[in-house]
Formats: C-alpha cells, sequence, structure tokens
C-alpha cells in the first residue's frame, strides 16, 4: 500500500470517527436494518424513506448514513429470506433455497452467522478493490470529455436496462420512460419549460423522493395489500446457535471467496443489479460442487456465496458511482440523488474536490460492518419479532413515514401528487410485468445524458462521428452494441425454443385426437 | 383456471409504452428541434419519444407473434396480477386525505386519517385495529416529526406552535 494511499485512508478514519458521523453511521446501520427486516420493505424502499432526514445533515454524514441504511436493509432482507423463506428483497431470493432448509433444520442461527461472516469478508475484499480501484477510474476518467461521458452514461443505462429482472425490452422501455421523466421540468440550456404541464412546482424537475417512494414504497403496497401471507412459524433462533461449528465455516470459506469473486466481476460492470450477481454465483457453486443435487436441501455453500457476491458487488457498485458520476443500479442512483441534493456535483472530480466524502466512506463502510455485526448478535431476537409483525400492521404506519417524509422534502404538499401518481403508475406497470427499478436510474442519469449529448455535439459541430471517432467512447459504444446484439440473439433463440416446444405440442395434441 | 384472463401483459405494456412516447414526441415537437448543431429543448424529447414508440412496437409486435405460438396463462393480464380494488381505494383516499387534513386541520389529524384509511385496506384489520395504530402514528408524529425534526407543519393549525 503505497504512503499516499495509506495516508488518505488514515484521514478517511479520522473523519468517520467524528462523533457525529459515527453517530450516523451507527443510526443508518441501526434503521436499515430495522426497516430491511420487516417483512414487504426492500432496501431501496428503506433508503427512500430515510432519505428526507438526511436533508438537514452534512454531506458526509448524510452519505454516510445513507451507505449504513443500505448494507444494514440488505443484511436485515437475508433475516427473512433464511428464517421464514421470504423472497421479498430479490438478492436474497436466491438465500431462501438453502437458507431455509437449514433454518427448519435447526441451523438457522448458523445460516446467518456464515451469512454476516461472508458479508464481512466480500465487503472487505470490495473496499480494498475500491480503495485501489477508485483513484485510477478517476484519473482516467479525468480525461473524458461530453463525449466519452455520454458513451458511459448510456452503458450504464443500457446495462442496467438489459440486466435487471424481467424481459430486457420492458427494462429499456423503462429506463427511457425514467429519462423521459428527467426531461420535466425547465431545460438547461434554454429555459424552455418541458412537459411542466402548467405546473409551477414541476419547473424544478420532478423530485427524485416522491419518485423513489412512489414507486417503490406506494406501488409495492398497492401490489402487496390482500395478497401477502406471511408463515412467521419456525423461527427460534439464540444467540449462542449463531456461532457456525468448525466444519461450517470449512465448508463456506471457498465458496465465500468465490462469491467475492464473482461479486467484483459483476460489480465492474455498471448497470447490472444485485440479484443477478447472486444467482450467477449460486449457479458456479452448483457446477463446481461435488454433490450438485444436495443444493436446495440447506447446503451452506449455497448462503455463503451469494451472500458474499451481493455485498462484493455492492460495494464495488460504489466505485462507478463516486469516480465517474454513473450509478450502477437504482440503490446508487437514489445515492447519487442524494449527494446532488447537497449540493456535490458527481463525476469525475468528486474524489480531489471531495476528499472527506470519498475517504470519510470508505473508512465508514468498514465501521459500518463492525458495527453491523456487533449490532445483530444481541438484537437477532428483537428481528425475529419484528418479523412476526403483520404486514397489514405495518403498511398502514409505513404510509404515514412515506407521506410525511415525502412532505418534509420539499415543506410542501405537492410532493405527495407526485407520490401517488408514481406509486400508481408503479402499480400499474409491476402488474404488466414490467420490473420498475430502471426508472430511477433513467431519471437520475437522464439530464445528465442529455447535458453531455448536447454539448459533445455542439463542440464536434454536429458531427455525430464523434462518439465512435474518440477511442475510449468508441469502446463504450462497441459494448453498447454487442449488449443489444446479444440481447437479440438470445430472445429470439428463446422465441425459436418456444415455437418449436408449440409444434410439438400440437403434433401431440394431433396424435391423441 | 379460476381467474379470468383479461388481455397479454405485453400487448398492453407495448401500447401504454407507444402512447406515452408518441405523447411526448409529438410534444417535443413544439418545443423546437433544432438542428443537430444546435440543438434545442425539442431534440431530446422527440428522441426518447420516438424510442419508447419503437420499444413499444417490439414488445406489441413480440407478445402477437408469441400469442399465435400460444403461451402460459403468465403473460396474461389477470385478476390476479392486478392490485386489490378496496386496498388501491383505500390507499390512494388516505393520501389524498392526508393532504387535505393536513392542509386545512393540521398534522395530527392528517396522521391519523392516512393511517386509519390505510389500514381499513386490508381485509383483515378490524376498525379497533385500524383505531390502535392510527394513535400510534399520532405519537410517533409528535415524538419524532414535530418533536425530534421539528416539522414545518403545527400539530392542529391555529393553536398548536406555540404548545
Amino acid at each position: 500500500m503505497s504512503m499516499a494511499t495509506s495516508h488518505n485512508l488514515l484521514y478517511g478514519f479520522e473523519i468517520a470517527f467524528q462523533g457525529t458521523n459515527l453517530l450516523c453511521s451507527f443510526a443508518g446501520v441501526l434503521l436499515g436494518n430495522l426497516i430491511g427486516v420487516l417483512p414487504g420493505v426492500g432496501a431501496l424502499s428503506a433508503i427512500s424513506m430515510l432519505l428526507p432526514l438526511t436533508y438537514a445533515m452534512h454531506p458526509v454524514s448524510a452519505v454516510m448514513m445513507l451507505a449504513g441504511i443500505f448494507y444494514g436493509a440488505q443484511y436485515g432482507g437475508a433475516i427473512g429470506a433464511i428464517l421464514l423463506n421470504l423472497p421479498l428483497h430479490p438478492p436474497h431470493a436466491v438465500t431462501c433455497l438453502d437458507g431455509y432448509p437449514m433454518a427448519k433444520a435447526g441451523r438457522g442461527g448458523a445460516a446467518l452467522g456464515i451469512t454476516m461472516i461472508a458479508s464481512f469478508f466480500a465487503a472487505s475484499v470490495g473496499i480494498v478493490v475500491m480503495i485501489f480501484a477508485s483513484p485510477l477510474l478517476t484519473a482516467f476518467a479525468l480525461k473524458f470529455s461530453s463525449a466519452e461521458m455520454f458513451s458511459i452514461m448510456l452503458l450504464g443505462l443500457l446495462t442496467g436496462a438489459t440486466m435487471s429482472r424481467g424481459s430486457p425490452l420492458k427494462g429499456i422501455a423503462m429506463t427511457l420512460f425514467g429519462v423521459l421523466c428527467g426531461i420535466v421540468g425547465a431545460d438547461l440550456s434554454t429555459g424552455t419549460f418541458r412537459f411542466t404541464f402548467g405546473i409551477p412546482e414541476l419547473i424544478q424537475g420532478v423530485e427524485l423522493v416522491p419518485v423513489a417512494m412512489g414507486l417503490f414504497g406506494v406501488a409495492e403496497f398497492l401490489n402487496n395489500i390482500n395478497k401477502l401471507t406471511v408463515d412467521s412459524k419456525g423461527a427460534r433462533v439464540n444467540v449462542s446457535e449463531m456461532l457456525p461449528n468448525r466444519t461450517e465455516v470449512k465448508q463456506a470459506f471457498w465458496p465465500m471467496v468465490r462469491g467475492t469473486l464473482v461479486g467484483t466481476f459483476f460489480g465492474a460492470m455498471p448497470g447490472t443489479g444485485p440479484a443477478i450477481t447472486t444467482f450467477v454465483a449460486y449457479a458456479l457453486e452448483r457446477k463446481v460442487s461435488k454433490t450438485p443435487e444436495k443444493f436446495g436441501t440447506g447446503m451452506i455453500a449455497g448462503i455463503a456465496a451469494p451472500e458474499a457476491s451481493t455485498h462484493a458487488k455492492v460495494q464495488i457498485d460504489f466505485i462507478p458511482t463516486l469516480s465517474l458520476g454513473v450509478p450502477g443500479d437504482a440503490v446508487m442512483a437514489l445515492i447519487l440523488g442524494a449527494l446532488i441534493v447537497q449540493g456535490i456535483a458527481p463525476g469525475p472530480g468528486l474524489i480531489n474536490s471531495h476528499p472527506d466524502i470519498f475517504w470519510g466512506l470508505i473508512a465508514s463502510f468498514w465501521i459500518g460492518n463492525v458495527i453491523l455485526i456487533i449490532l445483530n448478535v444481541p438484537f437477532i431476537g428483537i428481528w425475529l419479532k419484528l418479523l412476526r409483525i403483520p404486514f397489514r400492521f405495518l403498511f398502514p404506519l409505513a404510509m404515514f413515514f412515506i407521506a410525511v417524509g415525502v412532505f418534509m422534502t420539499q415543506n410542501s404538499f405537492f410532493g405527495i401528487w407526485e407520490l401517488l401518481a408514481f406509486g400508481s403508475l408503479g402499480a400499474i406497470f409491476s402488474s404488466l410485468g414490467f420490473s420498475v427499478a430502471p426508472v430511477l436510474l433513467g431519471l437520475v442519469l437522464g439530464p445528465m445524458l442529455e447535458d453531455n449529448f448536447r454539448r459533445a455535439l455542439l463542440i464536434a459541430n454536429g458531427d455525430m462521428s464523434v462518439f465512435v471517432r474518440r477511442p475510449i467512447s468508441c469502446v463504450f459504444i462497441m459494448i453498447c452494441g454487442a449488449l443489444l446484439l446479444g440481447v437479440t440473439v438470445s430472445t429470439l433463440k428463446k422465441w425459436q425454443r418456444s415455437k418449436r416446444q408449440a409444434g410439438r405440442n400440437r403434433m401431440q395434441a394431433q396424435s391423441a385426437d | 383456471m379460476g381467474t379470468r384472463a383479461f388481455f397479454d401483459k405485453d400487448l398492453c405494456g407495448g401500447i401504454l409504452i407507444i402512447a406515452i412516447g408518441a405523447t411526448a414526441a409529438w410534444a417535443g415537437v413544439n418545443y423546437r428541434i433544432g438542428t443537430i448543431r444546435h440543438m434545442g429543448p425539442g431534440f431530446f424529447p422527440v428522441a426518447v419519444g420516438l424510442a419508447m414508440v419503437f420499444v413499444g412496437t417490439l414488445m406489441a409486435a413480440s407478445s402477437l407473434r408469441t400469442s399465435i405460438i400460444g403461451r402460459t396463462g403468465d403473460s396474461k393480464l389477470t385478476k390476479a396480477s392486478l392490485p386489490d380494488f378496496r386496498g388501491t381505494a383505500c390507499l390512494v383516499s388516505g393520501l389524498i386525505l392526508f393532504v387535505v387534513c393536513g392542509k386545512i386541520l393540521g398534522l395530527l389529524p392528517a396522521t391519523f386519517a392516512i393511517v386509519f384509511v390505510s389500514a381499513l385496506g386490508d381485509r383483515s384489520n378490524s376498525i379497533k385495529n385500524a383505531t390502535i395504530l392510527a394513535i400510534a402514528g399520532c405519537v410517533v408524529a409528535v415524538v419524532v416529526f414535530w418533536w425530534g425534526l421539528d416539522i414545518q407543519l403545527p400539530l392542529f393549525n391555529g393553536w398548536s406552535s406555540t404548545l
């Protein structure tokens, strides 16, 4: 480790250990864990619900708290997945497969312990990668002109759209819808009001918080109400059981390392969500295992690998978010949005102009992860009680929190109407099979995308070839093209297969006649 | 089956996306498109709108194609995939009541209204449950938001700001 890096890291710890910052980190982890445990509330809704709390804070404390909420909520989701078989949080859907059988076999505590160890290990690796990769990437990115910025944002949006759950076409449609929402308001260069419908509040643009809470809070409740049934039987865990035994640790070690590598790899690709990462990590474990048929019956590898991969992934996700200003997924888009609200311009200049945010955040990741472990040993009993709170008692209070939170961001009731609009839209979209997370990505990246696009073409005198003439930009555009091609080919293949299947079915039907 | 199938999800989704995109593109034309060298404010909306029309068309087309092949019930928009009517009505009116009560009466009535009405959206919640939840919400409103976070909304309009 070079002198400069260790100096920076020490500086980071100095900031993170400051009273308020430490308190914010702690509060973030605690609140995130608390909310993440609740059935029907994911990491995204946890962050968007608590986002307004950070507005009055210093930017450093705010970001630390948000990061704490995020991994607190993420860990909280694993508890529900393992102990109650609740696949409500997409990244943990895979963890249910082997976590719940373990819980039924009375080893739920050990499964949670392994989850904690795996996530701490993976996060630590991710943090180290982040420490070394981010300054490099920044040095590289500082040479970027608007053409490169446009291309990399396009790539981020496209991967986010095609790699999220569901059909790639729907993902692209949702991203475009998000970009469209980002257009609302006064045009940056000419001041023309676009899509404001004569409403003065919309001149500032669509607010991030109501959109996020509408899409991930209200829409979720609309879809879950009178439908979500939670079976909370069989969840009993003692603190003493949380320590996995020696063979379990041994079994978990290599899967944990492999999961971390998978997460690191996917983290380096902007736009891939944590859910796909966990699926790949799980599939890899099954492939390398000597007993692939045992997966799904409580294999510890089936918990360690996906949990490690998602924690490494989210850690690495911070690299493009902080060093390029290109968020990897919807959660990062929210954190980036919070920075923008704080008046901090994201982009390649962030690490140099705000070293306190970057290095303080890195140090707070470690502190936060330690807090998470310390917190969860004595609190597991409380989390279990929270898990048993029925959804029907939770969502009315959550609705109130959302409404008050939206009100407090602007001290006006206008946001509630936005909340209502995006909540209804989100419910409609998800009942049509769309996954709404890319909307947020589009909303945050859209304005930057347009700005860089227009600036690049202004500088290049309207010559569209600027995006492929500049080598770095050309590489990004080529990856975009390859991605689109890959998606098209795989979709066509799927069609072909279903057509053949249908043909076979018809033949069978005929022969039956 | 049990539930009646209404429409194909992809077809409906595609048409919805086409409609949104076309509206945006049409509105964008009125904002002055400009030239590629000096783009007007309408350029980007038109481009995004047209892209949405394109994607929506692909979605709708793929649904028509696969509907000839024949697909499982999963792709159909059924009653089970739509939000529950009572729940939706209660959550939506809860939010509207929050705004109305908040503007006219103050924080506490607004809190009570949104929690109480939302709670009634769940068929298994009784009036008593909803009342208890609403009172709990009011306690949180006073302690956390009014006392702790200094929300810019009086507990009751008129008198509480000096309490």
